[in-house]
């Protein structure tokens, strides 16, 4: 074979896992009874180009399994069979088969077919319910080897254009050969003149014989793509040709006869056209499938690392917008460089420079946001996990997401999703009670988990949130101490003790299933997302519900940040987390506990942190009429810090100061400002850890801040 | 087997066995060694941006070409009083493993003063001076001519986390 197919597996794969991924989210979307056509043709495209993909490459086991996939939706499409919701169970069932199936080839291992012959069992026992026909298709296709088979003439004769529409025959014959035996012929008697002869035409035609115990459907399915651009005629001969070699001799009768002597494979004419008979082709195929196993046992240890992402074209097309203007501003200086140094030409170079810092850092800027892609890429993934969890639990969950497009680094992105799959799980386990239990209650039957994911300062925060009977601390408490965890004597705040389903070991389920409560789990998420520099806490109020916070930084991620200036030092404040910025009315502010100062601010109470302070830095202004007090918001407590000035508002790429150094209390990272000097980008929440505002796994703060009068309503 | 590495020894050093290449530098009038392989790039003074609430040893943290480093004053790290940066003053920027993690650092040290080949066995094991901290990071001394060279265990000088030697 000319051509190296294993080059073409890898974007295979891609593409079929993608169209795996489509799948699932439009049988997601579907509903028996409701459903709409554009949404089964959306399946049905997926399930069709995986098929033809992998007959293409000769995956034998994806292809006849995602055949009989093909065909029930291809009734249910025609509207000969309404679907149900058993179908529906059953092609996600089949979505999952076939990824493990790719994932098996992929990994160049032997898939294992017990599942998938198990479910093309059921499939072909639903499509054999009603159809007669297909019954005998498929029973024929994948039992009966030993059935009588059948000699088939094909005639194909492509229009000149073939090549041209993207199809190669040559495929379409290897495929050909899989059925069985096969003999080809090839004329070329249709080849012009040399003047004439456009290499990009097909001039050539083949008369096939195939011996085969599979139906004729299967070999017209072959031709399928390029029935519109050939002539193809395919007729059973009966057992006439009992011997391959008698077949060719035997069609140089009648119509044959006017036609020249069929040329031999060899033909040099046609080296890249070449038929093959059968044995051939299967050696091939098998020659292809070792060349692959050869290629991915070398690239198997780099699988892991070098991956690749997908840019949306907008990006990509303003990239190159970009630099389109960078090199107009290029020739543009250069051209001024080439003139003669006059006062308009000096105005003229310093406007060019202007410009191109413009450009450089829109373009800096845009180069890194194509690493960040929404974590819809992780949240896609629970709409199915928490569908197949919440039939197997008998619950009724109802799953809402929330700032889906809320951009992070997609390294962070991979390592999250994991901790985020067992949290899922484990509010559905745990936390949301059975619809009679709820209805109990008083509560809706259908328990909400809601997914909600935000920008929070430097970080991005997800929760996971359920409406569900909450976290027991007294079950907990027992639990911990019949565990050794906590003695009987401590005394624990509620927080505190919720604090405790982090530690290894720790499980309250009162049953072992298979969803959760082993008790390998929420140590093993909190490890993992500290591994990532991140934090995981939950709130809880029992019979109400349960929220985890999951608190990552954003590697490398860009920030909008308020310079500020504190003595001589210049920080950053995430503009997010700003709610307002004011001078201190002097009158307004308090003096609670040991020395803290408030501002009242309409109706609350503003504690005031003063930056220098906190940050132990000498000489900044001191007097609260002086100074500038920035109000900023973290986990729903304002405070406000007090800063010399306020500068420059302006993007700020985030650079992680713990590479080289230590977390420093208080700070999330660093960037670098356009004099090349570093600055400290300001952690609000971890702040007012510093400050002792708040104890430590506290959620509340020490002092009671909202006073009487400003109780909320 | 050990005469294989025998052979690539002596090919590497040129028939001297066992030589390191050590740079130094001067501080408090006392000569310094560090393994040269550790060493980035030499750089001279230059401000750098306060790390709030880190021990008085770090002076900050500078941008080298995009990359946040600390900055930490060799003098204080010693507890030797600390001077007045001058232009003989320079950051020596080095890469060490702490913990798995290869960390790159800056340290602010009088002078640079040589480099020299030294041998690993004519270290001289640490006297015991029990009373001094700083033996903590001292990993040998050795005699070039008539001086006394120093030579520093630069994970032990680095690694932040670590409070045994420090002072104050």
């Amino acid at each position: 074979m000319s051509i190296d197919l294993s080059q073409f597996f890898d974007v295979f794969f891609e593409e079929s896992f993608e169209g795996l991924d489509a799948m699932e989210a439009e049988l997601l979307n579907l509903e028996p009874g409701k459903e709409d056509s554009e949404t089964i043709n959306t399946i049905f495209r997926a399930a069709h180009s995986i098929k033809g993909g992998s007959g293409t490459f000769g995956f034998v086991s994806v292809s006849d399994f995602t055949h009989v996939l093909e065909t029930l939706l291809d009734q249910i499409r025609d509207g000969q069979r309404t679907l149900t919701a058993e179908h529906v169970n059953l092609l996600l069932k089949s979505v999952d088969c076939v990824r493990g199936l790719l994932g098996a080839l992929q990994a160049e291992e032997e898939p294992d077919l017990s599942e998938s012959n198990e479910l093309k069992a059921r499939f072909e026992a639903i499509l054999g319910g009603e159809s007669a026909e297909e019954v005998e298709g498929e029973s024929q296709e994948d039992t009966t080897q030993s059935l009588q088979s059948t000699t088939y003439q094909i005639d194909f004769k492509p229009e000149p254009h073939l090549f041209k529409t993207g199809n190669e025959p040559l495929y379409m014959f290897s495929e050909l050969a899989e059925l069985g035996q096969l003999e080809v012929a090839a004329f070329h008697d249709g080849i012009p003149d040399f003047l004439e002869f456009d290499p990009e035409d097909c001039f050539l035609h083949w008369r096939f014989f195939l011996t085969t115990s599979k139906p004729e459907q299967a070999i017209s399915e072959i031709f399928e793509w390029v029935e519109d651009d050939a002539d193809i005629k395919i007729e059973a001969c009966g057992g006439l040709f009992e011997d391959d070699t008698n077949a060719t001799a035997e069609i140089n009768t009648p119509e044959a006869a006017d036609l020249p002597e069929p040329i031999t494979v060899t033909e040099e004419s046609t080296p890249e056209i070449k038929a093959e008979p059968a044995p051939k082709a299967d050696e091939n195929i098998a020659a292809v499938q070792k060349k692959v196993e050869s290629a991915k046992n070398t690239k198997k240890s780099a699988d892991s690392t070098a991956t690749s992402i997908r840019v949306g074209i907008d990006k990509v097309d303003s990239l190159i917008n970009m630099v389109g203007e960078l090199v107009i501003t290029q020739a543009m200086l250069s051209q001024i460089g080439d003139q003669e140094i006059t006062e308009s030409s000096i105005a003229a170079l310093q406007e060019g420079l202007t410009q191109l810092a413009h450009n450089t850092r829109d373009l800096q800027e845009n180069v890194m946001r194509i690493r960040m892609l929404p974590i819809s890429f992780v949240f896609s993934r629970f709409p199915r996990l928490v569908r197949d969890t919440s039939q197997k639990l008998n619950k009724q969950v109802e799953l809402k997401l929330v700032g889906e497009q809320t951009e992070l680094d997609k390294t962070v992105m991979e390592k999250l999703s994991d901790p985020m799959v067992h949290l899922v799980r484990n509010s559905l386990d745990h936390g949301l009670e059975t619809p009679e239990e709820r209805i109990a209650n008083g509560k809706d039957p259908v328990g909400t988990v809601t997914l909600n994911a935000f920008h929070q300062g430097g970080n991005i925060v997800i929760e996971i949130m359920d409406d569900g009977k909450g976290l027991d601390t007294e079950k907990i408490r027992s639990k911990a101490i019949a565990n050794g965890l906590i003695s009987e004597s401590d005394d624990l705040s509620v927080e505190e003790v919720n604090e405790l389903i982090f530690m290894p070991g720790f499980s309250t389920a009162d049953s072992v299933s298979d969803i959760s409560g082993r008790g390998v789990g929420m140590d093993v998420v909190r490890r993992n997302i500290q591994a990532l520099n991140g934090s995981v806490e939950v709130t809880s109020k029992q019979g109400v519900g349960s929220t985890f916070t999951i608190r990552l930084p954003l590697t490398l991620a860009i920030l909008d940040g308020q310079l500020v200036q504190v003595a001589t030092h210049t920080y950053i404040i995430p503009l997010i987390s700003i709610v307002e910025s004011l001078q201190i009315d002097i009158s307004k502010v308090s003096k609670v506990g040991k020395g803290l100062e408030v501002l009242r601010l309409r109706d609350e109470y503003i504690p005031i942190l003063r930056l220098y302070d906190i940050f132990s830095h000498q000489g900044a202004r001191e007097e609260l009429d002086k100074t500038l007090l920035v109000v900023v918001e973290s986990d729903n407590y304002k405070i406000g810090l007090l800063v010399d000035d306020l500068l420059a508002q302006q993007q700020v790429v985030i650079k992680s100061l713990e590479a080289n150094y230590q977390k420093v209390d208080g700070i999330s990272g660093a960037t670098i400002l356009g004099d090349g000097t570093v600055s400290l980008i300001i952690d609000i929440s971890g702040l007012i850890k510093l400050s002792g505002l708040r104890r430590p796994g506290s959620t509340e703060l020490l002092v009671d801040l909202k006073g009487e009068e400003a109780e909320p309503v | 087997m050990i005469d294989q590495v025998e052979v690539n020894q002596q090919l590497m050093f040129d028939g001297e066995s066992d030589e390191k290449q050590f740079l130094t530098f001067m501080m408090h009038d006392e000569e310094y060694g560090m393994d040269i392989l550790a060493v980035q790039e030499i750089r001279g003074w230059e401000p750098v941006t306060t790390i709030p609430n880190s021990p008085n040893f770090v002076r900050g943290a500078m941008n080298l070409r995009g990359t946040i480093v600390p900055i930490i004053d060799l003098r204080m790290r010693f507890g030797i009083n600390a001077i007045e940066y001058g232009p003989l003053t320079v950051v020596i920027v080095v890469s060490v493993q702490i913990k798995d993690q290869q960390k790159i650092m800056g340290l602010v040290v009088d002078a640079v003063s040589d480099v020299y080949s030294i041998a690993e066995e004519k270290a001289k094991d640490v006297p015991d001076f029990q009373d001094s901290d700083n033996a903590y990071f001292v990993h040998g001394l050795v005699n070039v001519g008539q001086k006394m060279v120093v030579l520093l265990n630069l994970e032990k000088v680095l690694d932040l986390s670590d409070k045994s030697g420090l002072k104050g």
